[in-house]
């Protein structure tokens, strides 16, 4: 444990040496490539002045509201397009095709239908989860072997109980990777929203982002891209990671 | 209507009644005549064996008794009821262990215990350790299914289904992949349950020994299409050991029986 921790510290301080060497040689010039330095240095003053921590604030809350409505609404729509042949036919074939849409797509349609509002944000980042959601319940829930339903049939269970006690359950291992994927989704296109969109009502990451390339700050941009990455690893790593241990250690799947 | 009163006034206590079952499966490569006019009147309280070649029906009509599939043609009675879907009182044992893996083996046991109604959670917390006990896991209660071996999934299978405590038991191969050892300890249990709770049992086997040891009658059948062949019944004194030598003569008989149509089967 404690040597796995100083071999990834080791790793990142070696990288942060590296990139600092390589201001230091000045391959590049520092307005292109700011040291670690001053990158630092702008963290530590956006944080002080309170412009980090309340961009973050409005991003995530976004990104929160966004990510639960695309659950909300694509687990159940999943389950319908996986029972019902119509469904497949329509919801389905929607989903599929939408799917492929990179998410920054959704943008322009966002403003003309929502304006420069809160709403316009929501609506890209649900565009972004939705689909892939329905498409990772739809697989999940056709993926589980027939004999789980028939054997809870046969102890009783019927309709919503079997839903919730046996195919929700069973298809877990895929809801999660589909929540997995539906969360960087997610993510990726509420930045591409706040990087083209200017939103007078909360200044998120990708405003900040945003800003730091029009006033050539170039400390400012390489610092808030950490602060994304970071944010990043953080949700995978408090979020994601556990539930895939508990469904490694029940399934008794993934490396020993 | 009348021809549901009819059937029953005629069957007098038969807990399951099949008249002229017949079920085929057609899939893109073949047509499989699965079961051929199956008529078999199982009484309350009856243990039943049946004994067959591999794919002459047995799990197919199975699954037909316990609700899960409808036959083409022909009558499935449960109690003089019609059987269309599964009922609590009907419990099956599928013949590979469809334990749930997002449950412990406790949870397992508990699920159709939290199906079958009036029970609080302490008494069903009870049985389920009572029946886990009984088929030698109660250590395991709070294992994942994938640490057991195929065996001790078998045997938790088993828990479940004595745990709701069903009338009709239906077993589909439920000792294959045990030893014979544990085999032989849940021979002695399940006549015990049995003659204990007065289930009604069905029990497929391959085994002919087996069914002997368990069986009132051993029912025989033959593939292709699925039919009854033969029927014996054996009025040994119970309980029954599976080494003991009127068993052994009984278990030749069928034996000889069961070999002589399957190789005019070939031959033909
Ligand atoms: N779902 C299905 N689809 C197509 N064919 C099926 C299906 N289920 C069973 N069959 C066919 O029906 C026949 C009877 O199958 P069944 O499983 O009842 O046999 P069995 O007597 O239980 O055999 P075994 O002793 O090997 O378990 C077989 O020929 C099988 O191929
Ligand atoms: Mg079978």
């Amino acid at each position: 444990m404690i040597a796995r921790w100083l071999s990834a510290s080791l790793f990142f301080l070696a990288l942060l040496a590296a990139w600092h060497f390589a201001v230091a040689a000045k391959f590049w010039s520092p307005l292109l490539l700011p040291s670690p330095e001053s990158v630092f240095d702008y963290l530590r003053s956006a944080v002080e002045d309170g412009t980090l921590w309340e961009a973050t604030l409005v991003t995530l809350r976004r990104l929160l509201i966004g990510y639960s409505i695309g659950i909300l609404v694509g687990l159940p729509l999943g389950l319908l397009t996986a029972s019902s042949r119509w469904s497949q036919d329509t919801i389905g074939v929607l989903a599929l095709g939408l799917q492929t849409l990179p998410s920054v797509c959704w943008v322009p349609l966002a403003l003309l239908w929502f304006g420069q509002t809160e709403s316009a944000m929501l609506f890209v980042v649900v565009m972004g989860t939705l689909w892939s959601l329905i498409l990772a319940t739809d697989n999940g829930v056709r993926t589980i072997p027939p004999i789980y339903t028939r054997a809870a049939r046969s102890m009783g269970s019927t309709g919503l109980h079997t839903w919730t006690h046996v195919v929700l359950p069973a298809s877990l291992p895929f809801l999660l990777s589909g929540m997995k994927q539906g969360w960087a989704f997610a993510w990726r296109s509420l930045m591409a929203a706040e990087i083209f969109v200017t939103i007078l009502t909360g200044f998120g990451l990708g405003h900040l982002l945003h800003y730091g390339r029009e006033l050539n700050a170039m400390d400012q941009v390489i610092g808030v891209m950490l602060v994304i990455v970071v944010i990043g690893l953080a949700v995978d790593k408090t979020l994601f990671a556990p539930m895939e241990r508990f469904l490694h250690r029940r399934w008794g799947t993934g490396r020993q | 209507m009348a021809e549901s009163n009819h059937a029953t006034a005629d069957t007098g206590s038969s807990k399951l009644v099949l008249e002229h079952i017949s079920k085929s499966f057609k899939t893109s490569s073949l047509n499989v005549q699965a079961l051929d006019d199956v008529t078999l009147r199982i009484a309350e309280g009856e243990f039943v064996c049946l004994v067959g070649p591999s794919g002459c029906g047995k799990s197919t009509l199975l699954n037909i008794v316990a609700g899960l599939d409808r036959p083409d043609r022909g009558l499935v009675e449960a109690d003089g009821q019609t059987i269309t879907a599964p009922g609590p009182h009907r419990l099956m044992m599928f013949q590979e262990a469809a334990l749930f893996p997002w449950l412990t083996v406790l949870g397992n046991v508990l699920f159709g215990l939290k199906l079958s109604n009036g029970l609080t959670a302490a008494e069903r917390q009870e049985k389920a350790e009572y029946f886990l006990e009984l088929v030698g896991l109660k250590r395991f209660m709070h294992s994942n299914v994938h640490e057991l071996s195929g065996g001790m999934k078998q045997r938790v299978a088993l828990a479940r289904a004595l745990a709701p405590n069903p009338s009709v038991l239906l077993m589909d191969e439920p000792f294959g992949a045990l030893d014979a050892l544990t085999r032989e300890q849940l021979y002695g249990d399940i006549q015990r349950i049995w003659s204990q709770h007065r289930k009604t049992i069905v029990f497929v086997t391959h085994n002919v020994r087996e069914a002997v040891c368990l069986g009132d009658r051993v029912i025989l059948f033959s593939p292709n299409p699925g039919r009854i062949r033969e029927e014996f019944a054996i009025p040994l004194p119970r309980p029954r050991d599976i080494n003991s030598v009127d068993l052994a003569r009984y278990a030749t008989e069928i034996t000889r029986v069961l070999k002589g149509y399957v190789q005019t089967e070939v031959a033909g």
